[in-house]
């Protein structure tokens, strides 16, 4: 797993709960530093969960989701040992991605 | 020399077509959506319209919110075929926080945790097939989240 995302995935009866925390300031742009100048605007704009490559989830994001980005989906049909991966690229380019295998609960 | 030149033109094309992928994902980002202040303009932005108000649409989130910085939202809708929840604040600076699209396998429920600039209603907006349903539920805002 990549160190900007933390995740679980857990089988829980019928469906699969899918946690994730991802590292990212997500600045709004309106934001000041100390001396009074604008801090620039850093946030995830796209956000992708597949599970075995498959597309479940893609989200578009403002500026106004938490810093540290926390995520929870359900999932129907995935086995022990499924992949999820997760993907973002937030408005700088930069590109962040994680992946978990189911589990048990 | 014609001959040339139309294999290098198509050359070209190909090329460009090649990029379009690359393209069309940067596009997707719905930037006038996302920039609207008003819920209306944001609304019309994601070519969402007759929202009609469902109790199949359940929204969890603090009656008051200590912190506007990190306020807990979860949306489950019991609308069959959900493929997307949008969840909008309409007193926050722009409007749309942001669009979660479910494909097959996916259930139409999430939780995230989203910044409040002031007390407001957060709405969640499903869309099954070419219909649209509503839901909202009033968060006090103790602290500004927005800074």
């Amino acid at each position: 797993m990549s160190e900007n995302m933390r995740m679980r995935a857990q089988i829980k009866g019928e469906i699969t709960e899918v946690k994730v925390l991802m590292t990212h300031p997500m600045e709004t742009g309106r934001r000041k530093n100390d001396v009074g100048d604008l801090i620039p605007a850093n946030f995830i704009q796209l956000v992708s969960a597949t599970l075995n490559g498959k597309p479940l989830i893609e989200a578009q994001w403002g500026t106004a989701i938490s810093k540290n980005p926390y995520l929870t989906f359900h999932l129907r049909g995935a086995k022990v040992g499924d992949v999820v991966r997760v993907n973002w690229t937030d408005n700088q380019g930069k590109t962040g991605a994680g992946e978990i295998a189911v589990s048990a609960a | 020399m014609m001959q040339r030149r139309k294999f290098i033109k198509a050359l070209f094309a190909a090329s460009a077509l090649a990029l379009m992928p690359i393209k069309a994902f940067a596009a997707m980002w719905n930037t006038p959506a996302f920039q609207a202040i008003k819920l209306q303009e944001a609304l019309t932005a994601l070519q969402i319209s007759n929202v009609s108000l469902s109790n199949n649409i359940q929204i969890i989130a603090p009656d008051k919110a200590e912190n506007g910085a990190v306020v807990q939202i979860e949306v489950t809708s019991h609308i069959p075929n959900t493929e997307s929840i949008a969840i909008f604040v309409e007193n926050n600076p722009t409007v749309l926080i942001a669009n979660f699209m479910f494909s097959e396998g996916a259930d139409g429920f999430v939780v995230t945790r989203i910044k409040m600039a002031e007390t407001s209603d957060v709405l969640a907006v499903i869309k099954s097939g070419n219909r649209y349903f509503s839901a909202k539920k009033r968060v006090e805002v103790l602290e500004n989240g927005c800074g």
